[in-house]
């Protein structure tokens, strides 16, 4: 009975139709990632900049983002928002702009660890050439925290697409959306189904997430100094 | 305006919700803590096949969302014939997930454990348990406390998807009662403040521990 389950995959355009999902699920990943990486790049800046209060300011902006989960995030702008402010968001509006909240708090964390990594004496080194803070940031920060920054945020990247999958709380239809509703419909016929979708789903991030993975393990090797 | 009336009579909900969110995380951790040492020491030990099969799970594991793996053992799962209540498919998967967290974070501390130590150790007569036990893993574990620790507030923090396997959490209690009565503000305000009185003092404890313990160099 199990195994003969396996034909929900083949059924009408069900498989087409969860790999639409995935995508969905993957564009709303990716989005966020992207404006998470510049983004964090400058609030990397701000939580190493020379003014206290804009640290301060930082830093309790990293560690409100930390101290509540991150689907509390989402609910609290996806209901919370629209409610207390009239406005009307899409799940995904509300999705990219809470993984953007979020990993933007988180990016910044590590650009501001790869650029208190760099020894002083790089940064002295261009002062004492008439370098402006500019230069040395262009010249001398930047090309050396790029390296050190990969790795780590190739893995937020991964951390990333994992957290997307909680979209489905806030009613997207992505991938276990996608999945539910096929195994609502063939429930009655193939109860199995249930088994083998959301094994394949498993799957599914397992194949996204760790090429990723791998990915950033290399550049570990790679770049390891 | 908040209407309090509406909080004063919805906080135990939240009080009992903490309590059961709260003992998942405490089991969820105490179980991950034990599965991801038993881990790491697999693969330290090189234990021929267990090595490749802890590898494997580490991987699954790291790169699968809790959601989707709970969902897979709550509603996949039953059609194999294996009937799990939601809690034990909650701990499965917070177990399955910190595992391999804790595996990796043992294994950090157990790899900066110097090899002259371990050789000391050795030609002093030492046997392997004893060279574990008094050598290797007290130092691997200064090393790994502060990854152990970030990894708790994480597996704390991913307690809040449990309502999908219908228990009563948190999440659960503001997801119902803003179905209900439509109290949004009130109950996200209920909710965040939940898990800001849960995970503060559980991240200022974990920071006085590693402060405690970050000057403790032991041989090097």
């Amino acid at each position: 009975m199990l195994s003969s389950g396996l034909r929900v995959f083949f059924e009408g355009r069900n498989m087409a139709r969860l790999m639409a999902g995935l995508l969905v699920t993957l564009k709303i990943a990716l989005i966020s990632i992207a404006i998470c990486f510049l983004a964090g790049l400058l609030a990397g800046l701000l939580m190493t900049s020379k003014r206290p209060a804009v640290r301060a300011a930082m830093r309790v902006y990293l560690e409100s983002v930390r101290i509540v989960p991150v689907l509390v995030w989402l609910f609290l702008v996806f209901f919370g928002v629209t409610r207390a402010w009239g406005l009307n968001l899409s799940g995904e509006l509300a999705a990219v702009l809470v993984f953007v909240f979020w990993g933007t708090a988180e990016m910044g964390d590590i650009v501001r660890g790869a650029i208190q990594s760099l020894p002083v004496h790089q940064r002295q080194s261009g002062m004492a050439l008439g370098l402006t803070e500019a230069q040395i940031y262009r010249h001398v920060v930047a090309p050396q925290i790029l390296r050190r920054l990969l790795p780590a945020s190739i893995n937020l990247a991964t951390r990333m697409v994992k957290t997307t999958s909680l979209v489905v709380f806030v009613g997207v239809t992505e991938v276990v959306k996608t999945g539910q509703q096929i195994i609502e419909f063939s429930n009655s016929k193939n109860p199995a189904a249930a088994f083998w979708i959301y094994g394949l789903i498993f799957i599914l991030y397992f194949l996204v997430c760790y090429p990723i993975s791998l990915l950033s393990r290399r550049l570990e090797k790679v770049w390891a100094y | 305006m908040l209407n309090w009336a509406f909080i004063a009579e919805k906080a135990p909900a939240y009080v009992k919700a903490a309590g059961l969110t709260l003992k998942l995380a405490g089991a969820g951790i105490a179980l991950s803590l034990v599965l991801g040492l038993l881990c790491a020491l697999a693969l330290y030990y090189r234990v021929p096949v267990l090595r490749r099969a802890v590898a494997a799970y580490i991987e699954l594991s790291r790169n699968t969302p809790l959601l989707i793996q709970l969902f897979f053992l709550y509603f996949g799962l039953p059609k194999l014939g294996v009937m799990l209540s939601s809690w034990t498919c909650a701990l499965i998967g917070l177990t399955f997930l910190g595992g391999s967290y804790m595996a990796e974070a043992f294994r950090g501390g157990l790899d900066s454990v110097s090899k002259a130590q371990i050789e000391a150790g050795l030609s002093i007569g030492m046997r392997s348990l004893a060279l574990a036990r008094h050598v290797a893993l007290p130092q691997a574990f200064l090393v790994a406390l502060p990854g152990l620790c970030a990894n708790s507030v994480f597996l704390i923090k991913e307690t809040s998807i449990v309502s999908i396997v219908a228990l009563p959490d948190l999440m659960f209690v503001a997801r119902e009662l803003i179905g209900l009565y439509y109290n949004t503000v009130e109950a996200l305000g209920m909710l965040v403040f939940a898990y800001v009185v849960i995970l503060l003092p559980v991240s200022w404890a974990f920071r006085s521990l590693e402060r405690r313990f970050r000057y403790a160099q032991l041989g090097t």
